[in-house]
């Protein structure tokens, strides 16, 4: 199973401008996971501070029990090797074809012989639909596939924990639906923990276990993906739904003088560009390919969202109970999906779960 | 705590110094750990000897010629003829062909160091390597500095030996001295220690070469353009540093090592 990585109040400013405060988030092993963000709020400065290739002021993040932020290099290095990253423009090896890029980390970090690496490599260039392009250099293929071939890279030592940064952006639709069934197929068969940062909503609806959003140098929520895609925030219902309207301007905040315009204009029949339907709501999660073995990952997500379900909102809690088969309603101890539950307050923060193992 | 936004002036130059010798100490280190990216260091070395060997070459008879002309007239005013041999070729060895060989790498290999590592940083090639646990000092640093040590050296003697042949040409052939007096002086004032500090000197210039072009390669500031001044600098901050570096030997052999004859 993938390694828990436990990320407690971090920090990260570079000068006097700060990215982001109190980053407090926990990604249970062997779940996928997605950071939703707009542009420029220091999603991928959040991905390089989890592998200490940037440092933060303060806070932890912790996996396998190292501290990354504190450890010593040689620490540092082994905890690395743990990771599968994706970065958000390839960063393959200008110098190297996509090949020698690919068999890379084999050659570096194992034994095997040439043989075997070629297995391998290969094996995972076919996965990410570039064979036949092993002998071009990454100055010589499209974006889209400096991307995948990134992605076979990150791949290639079956890693516990796969970080993506933006793995979706200059693919197109088809190839993105591709790559998220590629994305969970690869959680079936090896159980890695995995971070997605992306834009695309439908990948955000459809792919993970659990959602999260920054903005305004600020983890707005984190948790089950239902307490995500029904929220009430305005910030979320604007993202989700690719809105004009609503607190996320062009610059990354919106003064009230523009946030008052933008609504007259709304209000006098002007389209702000979005589709009418609201895009909020529980959907099915995407499966794994038939004949691949079943996602541990889906079981041990609903027993610990279960305990913790008197704490989410009540729509995220009708959400999830609704997913559930009649099988799981009884294993739960429910009996009927519950029209409202009115036990509850109806609290607007959401709990990332509580640290240590959920 | 905030980030440390309070600061006095130079502060930003000093925290720069220190992590240049920050990055120093870590490729010496890195030089002992195994394994030895042999390829790489092959590489480098043709590379940056096939940029610089010719330049130096040009430049170095020149050089040889401008020292024995100036000297020779000098020497002739003080009348002490038959040393101009010994005197140009101690100004050569020990001075010129160092300096040259210095210039040289930092401004031909150095800057094409600085460059291409400059591009790998801003293309995320540097991060991707450490996150897959590869060290960037062990497999790119060390590799392109002991390259620049091992090429300095060699120009170093490639200079000298032009330099002198230079010299020698223009004492005997346009200013009328007598070879036997050149060589005669030669070996009267010449030692081999003045050999050696002249490749230590040529080995310690290779050694800040590749440090200051690897340093700045590493850090560019904001994107393509930052690799461009990127390179400048790291050119300009190597011969500044050569030539104090140069002064400090120059001044400690001198003192250590006793004129022969005296
Ligand atoms: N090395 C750096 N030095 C200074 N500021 C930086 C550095 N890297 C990032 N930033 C700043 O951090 C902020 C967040 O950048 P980041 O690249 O993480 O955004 P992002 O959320 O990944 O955006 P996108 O979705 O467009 O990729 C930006 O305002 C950027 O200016
Ligand atoms: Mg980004």
């Amino acid at each position: 199973m993938g390694a828990e990585v436990v990320v407690e109040g971090l920090t990260k400013s570079f000068g006097n401008q700060a990215i982001w405060r109190d980053v407090t988030l926990t990604l249970p092993p062997g779940e996928v996971s997605v950071m939703l963000g707009p542009s420029g709020t220091g999603k991928s400065v959040f991905l390089k501070s989890m592998i200490g290739l940037l440092k933060p002021d303060r806070g932890r993040c912790v996996i396998n029990g190292v501290d990354i932020v504190t450890c010593s290099e040689a620490k540092l290095y082994e905890v690395r090797k743990l990771f599968g990253v994706l970065f958000q423009d390839g960063a393959l090896f200008g110098s190297m074809n996509l090949y020698d890029n690919v068999a890379f980390p084999l050659r570096e970090h194992t034994r095997k012989s040439e043989a075997e690496i070629k297995r391998i490599v290969l094996d995972k260039l076919e996965l990410t639909g570039l064979q036949g392009a092993e002998r071009k250099l990454p100055g010589e293929i499209s974006g889209g596939m400096r991307k995948r071939a990134g992605l076979a890279r990150a791949l290639v030592l079956d890693p516990e924990i796969i970080l993506c940064d933006e793995p979706d952006s200059g693919l197109d639709p088809v190839r993105t639906a591709y790559l998220s069934q590629l994305l969970i197929d690869l959680n079936a068969q090896i159980d890695a923990t995995i971070l997605i940062v992306t834009h695309n909503i439908n990948l955000a609806r459809t792919v993970p276990d659990n959602l999260g959003m920054l903005f305004r140098k600020e983890l707005v929520m984190f948790g089950p993906r239902e307490v995500l895609l029904t929220s009430d925030e305005p910030v979320v219902a604007q993202f989700l739904n690719g809105r004009r309207l609503g607190p996320i301007g062009m610059s990354e905040e919106k003064d009230a003088a523009q946030i008052a315009q933008e609504e007259a204009h709304a209000a006098a029949g002007h389209s702000d560009g979005s589709s009418e339907e609201d895009l909020r709501g529980v959907v099915p999660q995407l499966e794994p390919t038939p004949g691949l073995p079943e996602r541990m990952a889906v079981r041990r997500r609903k027993d610990r969202v279960m305990q913790i379900l008197h704490s989410l909102p009540p729509a995220a809690q009708q959400g999830i109970i609704e997913s559930l088969t009649h099988d799981e309603l009884l294993r739960y101890g429910l009996t009927a999906p519950r029209p409202r539950p009115a036990e509850v307050d109806d609290t607007q923060e959401i709990p990332a779960w509580p640290g240590g193992r959920p | 705590m905030t980030a440390p936004t309070r600061s006095f002036p130079g502060a930003g130059a000093l925290r720069e110094t220190g992590r240049l010798f920050a990055l120093a100490i870590d490729v010496v280190v890195n030089i002992f750990k195994r394994p030895f990216q042999t390829r790489e260091f092959i590489q480098q070395c043709w590379f940056i000897a096939s940029v610089t060997i010719l330049p130096t070459a040009l430049v170095a008879i020149p050089f040889g010629a401008i020292v024995a002309l100036q000297l020779g007239t000098l020497i002739v005013q003080l009348g002490a003829q038959s040393f101009t041999g010994a005197a140009s070729v101690l100004a050569i060895i020990q001075q010129a062909a160092p300096l040259v060989t210095a210039l040289l790498v930092a401004g031909a290999g150095g800057s094409a160091i600085c460059a291409d590592i400059g591009s790998r940083t801003i293309r995320e090639e540097i991060d991707a390597m450490e996150v897959l646990g590869v060290s960037p000092v062990q497999r790119l640093i060390v590799p392109r500095v002991l390259a620049a040590m091992l090429v300095a050296v060699l120009l170093n003697g490639l200079v000298s030996v032009v330099g002198v042949m230079g010299g020698y040409f223009f004492n005997v052939v346009l200013q009328g001295g007598t070879p036997g007096a050149y060589l005669a002086s030669f070996s009267a004032l010449a030692q081999l220690p003045d050999l050696w500090i002249s490749e230590l000197k040529a080995l310690i210039f290779g050694f800040i070469a590749g440090v200051v072009a690897a340093y700045r390669g590493l850090n560019p500031k904001g994107g393509p353009k930052g690799v461009g001044d990127a390179v400048n600098q790291s050119v300009v901050i190597t011969f500044l540093l050569l030539f104090f570096v140069n002064f400090v030997l120059t001044a400690v052999y001198l003192q250590v090592v006793p004129a022969k004859g005296s």
